[in-house]
């Protein structure tokens, strides 16, 4: 692999562009692989990164039905954090803010990772007193957090409307490490990386089965033909229940549409990600000048990708309440992406019923920005069979046993 | 947007009146039974891709719970029923299984024994 450089790009600037590599190649699968990951998103592809950079396993190969990129990976707003309150949940989001750091210079390729700050604002009485325990929480685990009141909030973000009617501003939740990355960006530079260690990865590959011998994976049948494999992992996210009935296990998991929606371009406004749970909508300004807006879920199972459309009133109508200066903003493009919930809000990075067959799924609403501690943590699980120290608390025997990691209550509604 | 006949009352209800409740026909499991059974009564879901039967609130309205068979690929709904009823009719099935949609009524079909799960 011809790495970036600016010297490179200087060289190839006189040649008119003639002379790139491809990023990844699109080979056809071979008969067998060491480990099949289902599901080239963000967590998948870092899942194979790891296990071939940290682990040494390299005959992988990661599969997807659509093209690379292309489920929430492409869909979701690209908020980076770990503000979390649970010592697990602020361990693994934590590990991966701070791979996110330096991921440009690992991977050797711009993902444009902006740590410009994430604060969560503090609407109510209660909401206050969670952040301000939130923040307590965050510098026992080592997560660099503080409450800021309303004059600070007004500082970082002078379009907020902070003395609102309904909802004045009591204060926030300052990250200053948080901020956005380009998810595109992410998913191409692990697969460029995981293709320049010899990876196949597979676009346009639909697993239509799983097969097993003595309840143990022996590999999977796709649209390209059957893939023997001697570990597999699903990373699907919102169809995590669709491949685990292939595997033949049940999963604590309910699908269900989550929207996003971006503006016209604007001049710069805001260079901060404000998020308002209390009538939950959120916001940040991509480099193109959109305002990149989160919305809710809907309240019921659906794989359509849209969501309902009362969601998108119920967004825009708290962010003109929070930022007046938007209200005759035109809005450009609305999607949706199906994200997979857990009882507790939490993910699911586990061994499961199969031998040899491991689940990675339930990241919920906010997969995007645990993507290299995911990868990271399940690369070593599935390498070893045995979750690490990040992975360990995020069992699937958790729901038996009682042993929830609840980011529902913690966490508020934005997730 | 998502419309569904309230069984009950009547009313062509849209979504924004209703309140969603989950997966329908959930076996529940009281004191004396075992962690898996619990472990599936209140986590494990079907969460299929095609029809699925739900329960509703018709939380604007009436007030009354109903149930609902609908298609989460498509939003298609095949009927409403209350929620009064073990199972869904042989019709509302029938009208499933000739959309091809597949997959059949399991009723709160419990998980398989997760030995190995950690």
């Amino acid at each position: 692999m011809r790495r970036y450089s600016v010297f490179a790009l200087a060289r190839e600037g006189v040649r008119h562009h003639t002379g790139w590599d491809r990023a990844w190649a699109s080979p056809l699968p071979k008969s067998r692989y060491d480990v099949v990951i289902v599901g080239a998103g963000g967590h998948g592809l870092a899942t194979a990164y790891y296990l071939g950079r940290t682990h040494g396993i390299r005959n992988v190969a990661v599969i997807e039905k659509g093209w690379l990129g292309g489920g929430n990976t492409g869909r979701n707003t690209t908020i980076i954090r770990s503000n979390y309150l649970q010592d697990p949940s602020a361990a693994i989001y934590e590990k991966a803010r701070s791979l996110y750091e330096d991921l440009s210079q690992e991977l050797n390729y711009n993902v444009m990772f902006s740590p410009r700050g994430v604060m969560m604002l503090a609407q109510t009485l209660h909401e206050v007193r969670g952040y301000k325990r939130t923040a307590e929480a965050n510098a026992l685990q080592g997560v660099e957090t503080e409450f800021i009141p309303p004059g600070r909030v007004k500082e970082l973000c002078p379009i907020i409307h902070i003395d609102g009617p309904r909802y004045p501003v009591l204060g926030a939740l300052w990250q200053p490490r948080g901020g956005t990355a380009r998810h595109d960006a992410v998913a191409w530079g692990y697969a460029r990386a995981c293709a320049d260690m010899g990876m196949d990865i597979i676009e346009q590959c639909e697993v239509k089965g799983v097969t097993s011998a003595n309840g143990v994976v022996t590999g999977v049948e796709t649209t390209k033909g059957t893939i023997a494999c001697g570990k597999l992992a699903l990373v699907v996210a919102g169809h995590s229940s669709v491949l685990a009935e292939m595997a033949g296990f049940r999963l604590p998991i309910e699908s269900m549409p989550l929207q996003a929606l971006v503006s016209e371009p604007i001049k710069p406004c805001m260079d901060v990600v404000v998020m308002a749970n209390t009538v939950h909508g959120y916001m940040s300004q991509s480099d193109k000048g959109e305002m990149v807006i989160g919305g809710g879920t809907d309240g019921y199972n659906a794989y359509t990708q849209r969501g309902s459309f009362h969601h998108i009133e119920e967004t825009v109508r708290a962010l003109v309440e929070t930022f007046p200066m938007i209200s005759r903003l035109k809005m450009l493009r609305q999607w949706g992406g199906i994200v997979d919930m857990t009882g507790d809000r939490s993910p699911i990075l586990s061994r499961t019923p199969l031998g040899n067959c491991f689940v990675n799924c339930g990241w919920g609403t906010g997969g995007f920005k645990a993507i290299p501690g995911s990868g990271w943590a399940m690369a070593e699980l599935v390498a070893t069979g045995q979750p690490g120290p990040l992975a360990a608390p995020f069992g699937l025997d958790r729901f038996r046993e009682g042993r929830f990691i609840d980011e529902s209550v913690a966490a508020g509604v934005a997730h | 947007m998502l419309t569904l006949t309230c069984p009950h009352c009547g009313v062509q209800a849209d979504e924004t009146e209703l309140s969603p409740g989950g997966e329908a026909h959930l076996k529940r499991h009281g004191p004396g039974s075992s962690e898996e059974e619990f472990e599936g009564y209140l986590f494990q879901r079907q969460n299929p891709k095609g029809p699925h039967y739900e329960r509703w609130r018709h939380s604007y309205g009436c007030g009354r719970w109903f149930l609902a068979a609908r298609d989460t690929a498509t939003n298609r709904v095949f009927g409403t029923y209350p929620a009064s009823l073990a199972a869904p009719s042989d019709g509302l099935r029938s009208l499933i299984s000739t959309a091809g949609a597949g997959r059949g009524f399991e009723p709160g079909a419990p998980s398989p024994a997760p030995e190995a799960a950690q």
